[in-house]
């Protein structure tokens, strides 16, 4: 397989199959697997079965009822919160094809969302079936399978709104043909949105309505996000081919606690408070860090991660603005890196970086 | 047996509700309940329309309130439902629980771990041996039960009829005034720091309670678990471990302290704030769970402490109501039989906690008593102690095991509760969690899941969140799926509240907290009938008034308190407490005159609404100490700006509330760490430096205050740089009058370290030119007098602001600044006097002109006589080259010389100078 990164099904369809054949438990109609089933495959059980994602049980059992309950899911959090890895992961194990994928931007149309027309079919034959282009949404749709929609509030009002039939009504009107295209059982739509982002196209009550919406958080212990962040630069540095650096699980940790010390404000022993810079310094931001020290470590130093290597990216992810984030990250290392005994020769570091 | 025993979940209204069936269906001649027996005579007030659940029974030591228990009721406590049942019907009711005054006798005694057993009165009480010795007269007695038991009380209590309102009255002020008056601050404080530690929350009333909710299961630690409600759902059952309150005996050590604390559940707890007492005790228990509770048990395992809640646990339910209604009461058994079989089937597996075997003894006795007078008796208790009561025990293993307890005098009295103090968040850490939905589950009939989704829509709505009824239909339907999901016949808590936060909250959790607080919780406040006797901290106030000899009159009057008079000082912290509890009793005047911080002038005057404010705030606590440290305690962990902790700290100091202290500097820590104004940081510093260094606050965490000033002028100093750029001509003053006072307060704090760093950023920053000349004057001369530059190079940077570079505002406010401090400053300082003159002379003549003005501008200000002085020492013979010298202050051997004898004096020793004069 020469892809850079193959999709969730193809890349476990070996623990979907196993899953399948040892299932049960009752499918709702056009789902590969029983709900019960689906929240292992993304939790994990513990042995063939790998974890996906690392997290409160309970919030990928609202996800999956939600999807039970044919009301649409969005899943919201900070950037960097796996909102879009559980979607895919969510599609490939109910329906096995995680493809169904619009992404949202500020030029989507509304044709990726209902559908277009092969135009020079259009010319030649005039409106007819064959003429029309499907968006990934129709097709999931007509097979009956989940569709996504990546980043929704940056879609335009105007467009979003296109969504409304299609999630109460379950149908989509093809005015041109006089016909209309079915939701089959098994439909439902996936959408991610980004905490940071809101307000920039709110959604309308009437779509809100619409879905249910879980709320993905940063991870809750720091011991999960060095594993979450250990797993993902393994991986990572396998699929991008970077020269082995033994992944140092001092500087991982050392990272996942500037990141998560800084997110919450807090000192991770509770004793000091912090001011947070403007970033959000999510765990997708400090595998990024990781991966870059490990690269600059093979690539320009001695082959061993050090905290010279990590510290510029660690700069460079939290200060954003570099005024107000400098002084919160000076403030940072003077008075909690600083006192930390053996954080020394990163004091160092991130001092001359 | 005539009797049938009705094991219940304390706080749980399946058991509620199946207690009131059970008695419809056979109703007895007699109810005995688990509960102090001395309430006996306040049960008639249940009858009465003004006692509203949820309320509690308050049990305290009448010489000393601060020792005090409650036992909380909502109306879906069985106990509650079942007494109500009997009033309604006048079948005569019966407290059978050990006597609360046998607990509270319990600390002195030389028992393993004294302290438990006093706090957990209650519960499991002490080791049973400790117990048993005391007994003597109540033992013998036991078969008169309440009767016998009578005598010993206070007078009031004893006969069921002056029960409710003689007790108190009575005796309550008299004894108590002599002793706790003494030692109220202290206690109060011992218990506050109790509680502060052991977690803010404390001090909320709340804590208290879970003592004696538990009284059921146990007092203490059981209520917490037992608590039928509160286990419920998390911690509940988990940790039967616990027990806790145990937990905070641990400190067995103690015993007393350790008492109160543990008491939490008793009386620690009372006796200071309760709350504070008993929650850190048992808010850690709770949390902390096993673990603690064994510790200090001498290792010794505990029950269960919610073992209804276990049960369900070990079924996988996380809601031992859901567990009871599926399991219990689907099951078409008895329930109470089905209940006490379990129920003999885990004891034969668990320890014995030797608290619960004095308890069940005690019970076991009223039983006996009662069998000889009524054939048909209902015996509504703690499902746990239902197969100790049906096995058969010889009369005289009972007596022995009462025999010798002492009891003490105790008055009981009904308080108003919240359901915000039976929920743990509140700092009730054994409370119910979810006291508002037990609530729901009690009173709806039907439909349990959608009315509650109705509900949180009402309360969404109220708030001003569009929810329509597709909203609470598609969170119902999500509730149901996600109940399938996870294999439940039903939606419990957990399911209703992730729907309503997925569906109706848009997964925002301030929405989520608010369906919390209004009805998870519930913010039901009970009420009691108007003419319930005093409340403890009442009395507590009426002690302390006349150990200080200041009576409350009507008439105002100005009082003038010596505070280096023991009196003095005590009436002052009185009325600086009693300010912070909201009872201004006192308004401190500003006296004109008198410089000297050893005289206080208050004016006084009582209105008669301080005593509703008193009752007010005994919920923080049972005496004025304790409740001004809850008070303080609690503001401390609202308040929003650092100025309104500043300022609490210095409560704190006026008040003597040292136990408030350790809250009190966390908070300021934070406020610290999350303002972001540089100038908030440092207008706190010269305070805190101040207490620091001449505080005299007794017990005070010092350590923790030297750690909080440092870290908040390691911000100062990280911070300060940013701040110092592009200021006003007035915020650029206030900003110098703020350094002043840090760079005074950090000579104040004698740490080398600290000065270290705050001088080098003085210096760094001085050298900036973006600085407005105010602060660049200002800074050089702060490094100028702390040595940090020499003459020539101030020299130069005088210089500086005079030349055609500098515009002439700039210039005016840098000679300003350098030389602020007053006149009289340059009379004394050769070396600065010179510095500057020679500098002067420098200045070639034809730019004299243009300087002249700024120096006007600056010298103009000082008073005449300053002016003159200057002149003429200018003017007169120049000090001896050598000590001219620029670059530090001049020293003066001789005239050093001069204090000698007068400090040899003082000190009364010999002082001769030694060493280099300079």
């Amino acid at each position: 397989m020469t892809a850079l990164r193959p999709h969730a099904e193809d890349q476990y369809a070996e623990e979907l199959a196993l899953l399948a054949a040892a299932d049960d438990r009752p499918r709702p109609p056009g789902w590969r697997l029983s709900p019960q089933a689906v929240v292992t495959y993304l939790l994990g059980d513990g042995a063939k079965i790998t974890p996906k994602y690392v997290g409160p049980r309970r919030l990928m059992e609202v996800a999956v009822s939600t999807l039970v309950t044919d009301r649409a899911l969005l899943l919201l959090g900070v950037p960097g919160t796996a909102k879009t890895w559980v979607s895919e992961h969510l599609a490939a194990a109910i329906s096995g094809d995680s493809t169904l994928l619009v992404q949202g931007t500020a030029g989507t149309a509304e044709e990726a969302i209902r559908y277009g027309w092969n135009y020079a079919r259009l010319l030649a034959e005039g409106p007819t079936d064959a003429a029309i282009v499907p968006s990934p949404i129709m097709r999931a749709m007509q097979t009956g399978t989940i569709a996504r929609l990546e980043e929704l509030t940056r879609v335009p009002s105007d467009v979003q709104d296109a969504l409304i039939t299609i999630l109460s009504e379950k149908t989509l009107p093809v005015s041109e043909l006089n016909t209309e295209v079915q939701a089959q059982r098994g439909f439902n739509l996936i959408a991610t949105a980004n905490d940071r982002d809101r307000g920039v196209n709110e959604l309308s009550s009437a779509l809100r309505r619409r879905f249910n919406t879980v709320v993905l958080p940063v991870p809750a212990s720091a011991d999960d996000e060095v594993e979450i962040v250990a797993r993902r630069v393994a991986q990572l540095g396998r699929s991008l081919d970077l020269p082995e650096v033994p992944a140092a699980i001092e500087e991982i940790r050392r990272v996942v606690t500037v990141f998560r010390e800084l997110r919450s404000g807090l000192t991770e022993d509770g004793r000091t408070k912090l001011k947070s810079p403007t970033g959000t310094l999510s765990t997708a931001e400090a595998i990024s860090v990781i991966t870059n020290g490990m690269a600059l470590a093979a690539h320009f130093g001695d082959g061993r991660l050090r905290p010279g290597d990590v510290a510029a990216g660690i700069l460079g992810a939290v200060v954003k603005d570099p005024v107000s984030d400098g002084v919160v990250w000076r403030e940072y290392l003077e008075t909690v890196v600083r006192d930390r005994p053996d954080w020394r020769d990163f004091y160092r570091a991130a001092r001359d970086a | 047996m005539p009797e049938r025993l009705y094991g219940i979940r304390h706080h749980g209204p399946g058991s509620a509700r199946a207690v009131v069936a059970e008695l419809e269906r056979q109703p007895p001649e007699v109810l005995l309940v688990e509960g102090p027996p001395e309430a006996d005579a306040l049960v008639r007030w249940v009858a009465d329309a003004g006692l509203e659940p949820p309320v509690a029974l308050l049990g305290y030591a009448t010489d000393d309130p601060r020792r005090a228990a409650f036992w909380p009721f909502a109306v879906f406590s069985p106990e509650w439902q079942a007494i109500r049942w009997a009033v309604e019907r006048g079948v005569p009711v019966r407290f059978f629980d050990l006597p609360f005054a046998y607990r509270l006798t319990g600390d002195a005694r030389p028992a393993p771990r004294p302290a438990p057993a006093d706090a957990r009165p209650v519960p499991g009480g002490a080791g049973p041996a400790a117990v048993a010795p005391a007994d003597g007269p109540a033992a013998a007695v036991p078969a008169d039960g309440p009767a016998a038991v009578a005598p010993a009380y206070g007078p009031g209590s004893a006969t069921p009829g002056d029960g409710p309102t003689a007790a108190t009255p009575g005796d309550g002020p008299a004894s108590a005034a002599p002793a706790p008056g003494g030692t109220h601050a202290e206690n109060g404080s011992d218990a506050a720091s109790a509680a502060p530690s052991g977690s803010g929350g404390g001090r909320t009333p709340g804590s208290v309670t879970r003592g004696r909710p538990d009284s059921d299961s146990t007092p203490d630690g059981a209520d917490a678990k037992s608590g039928p409600g509160s286990v419920s759902p998390d911690d509940s059952d988990g940790v039967p471990g616990a027990s806790q309150p145990n937990g905070s005996h641990s400190v067995p050590g103690t015993s007393q302290p350790s008492g109160s604390e543990d008491g939490p559940g008793l009386e620690p707890s009372g006796g200071s704030e309760d709350g504070p007492g008993l929650e850190p005790s048992g808010g850690s228990d709770s949390e902390s769970a096993p673990g603690d509770g064994e510790l200090p048990e001498e290792a010794t395992p505990r029950r269960p402490v919610d073992p209804i809640g276990e049960l369900a646990a070990a079924a996988g339910y996380d809601d031992p109501e859901r567990w009871w209604e599926d399991v219990v009461e689907h099951r078409g058994l008895p329930a109470f039989e089905a209940i006490a079989e379990a129920m003999t089937a885990i004891r034969d597996e668990s320890p014995e906690d030797p608290d619960d075997l004095v308890r069940e003894a005690y019970m076991r006795s009223v039983l006996r008593e009662v069998r000889k007078t009524y054939d048909d008796i209902a015996v509504v208790c703690g499902a746990w102690h239902v197969p100790a009561l049906t096995r058969k025990v010889a009369v005289k293993d009972d007596n022995a095991l009462l025999k010798g307890r002492k009891k003490a005098k105790v008055d009981f009295t009904w308080v108003p509760w919240t359901y915000g103090r039976l929920a743990s968040w509140s700092g009730y850490g054994a409370g119910v969690n979810s006291p508002g939905w037990y609530h729901h589950l009690f009173t709806s009939a039907d439909e349990v899941v959608p009315r509650w989704l109705v509900d949180a829509a009402g309360v969404l709505r109220a708030e001003g969140v569009p929810t329509s009824s597709a909203h609470v239909i598609e969170a119902t339907r999500l509730a149901e799926a996600l109940a399938t999901l996870r294999g439940r016949p039903l939606a419990g808590l957990a399911e209703v509240t992730e729907a309503a936060e997925s569906v109706m909250c848009d997964g925002e959790p301030l929405r989520v907290e608010l369906i919390t607080r209004k009805l998870v919780v519930g913010e039901r406040l009970g009420g009691v009938p108007d003419d319930m006797p005093a409340v403890p901290l009442a009395k507590d106030l009426a002690a302390q008034q006349r150990a200080v000899r200041l009576k409350p009159e009507a008439l105002e009057r100005v009082a003038d308190l010596d505070l280096r008079t023991e009196t003095g000082l005590r009436r002052s912290h009185l009325l600086h407490r009693l300010r912070t509890i909201d009872v201004p009793w006192g308004e401190a005047v500003t006296t004109r005159s008198s410089t000297g911080t050893f005289r206080e002038q208050w004016r006084l005057r009582w209105q008669p609404e301080f005593a509703i404010r008193l009752v007010e705030g005994s919920m923080y606590g049972t005496t004025v100490a304790a409740a001004a440290t809850a008070k303080v305690a609690q503001a401390a962990d609202k308040a929003e700006t650092l100025a309104e902790v500043t300022a609490l700290v210095e409560t704190c100091l006026l008040a003597d509330l040292s136990d408030a202290y350790p809250q009190v500097l966390a908070s300021l820590d934070t406020r610290a760490a999350l303002d972001a104004d540089v100038n908030h940081l440092m207008a706190a510093i010269p305070a805190l430096a101040r207490t620091l260094r001449y505080g005299d606050v007794r017990r005070t965490d010092v350590a923790g205050l030297a750690e909080v000033t440092a870290s908040l002028l390691g911000r100062v100093c990280a911070g300060l740089p940013s701040a110092v750029g592009s200021l006003s001509d007035e915020a650029a003053k206030v900003l110098r009058d703020r350094i002043d006072g840090v760079h005074t307060a950090v000579g104040l704090l004698e740490d080398d370290d600290l000065r270290e760093r705050w001088m080098s950023t003085l210096a760094s920053l001085a050298g900036r030119a973006d600085l407005h000349g105010l602060l660049a004057g200002r800074l050089t001369r702060l490094l100028l007098d702390a040595g940090r530059l020499d003459g020539a190079e101030v020299r130069r940077r005088l210089r500086l602001p005079l030349t055609i570079g500098t515009p002439p505002a700039h210039a005016a406010a840098w000679v300003e600044g350098f030389l602020s401090g007053g006149g009289l400053l340059l009379v004394h300082d050769d070396a600065l006097l010179t510095l500057l003159d020679d500098w002067l002379a420098d200045i070639p003549a034809e730019a004299f002109d243009d300087v002249l003005p700024l120096l006007r501008r600056t010298f103009g200000a000082f008073e005449a006589g300053e002016r003159r002085a200057i002149g003429e020492r200018l003017a007169g013979p120049r000090a001896a080259d050598d000590e001219a010298a620029v670059g530090g202050l001049g020293f003066d051997p001789a005239r050093a010389d001069l204090v000698l004898p007068t400090l040899s004096a003082l000190l009364g020793r010999d002082i001769t100078a030694t060493g280099e004069a300079r």
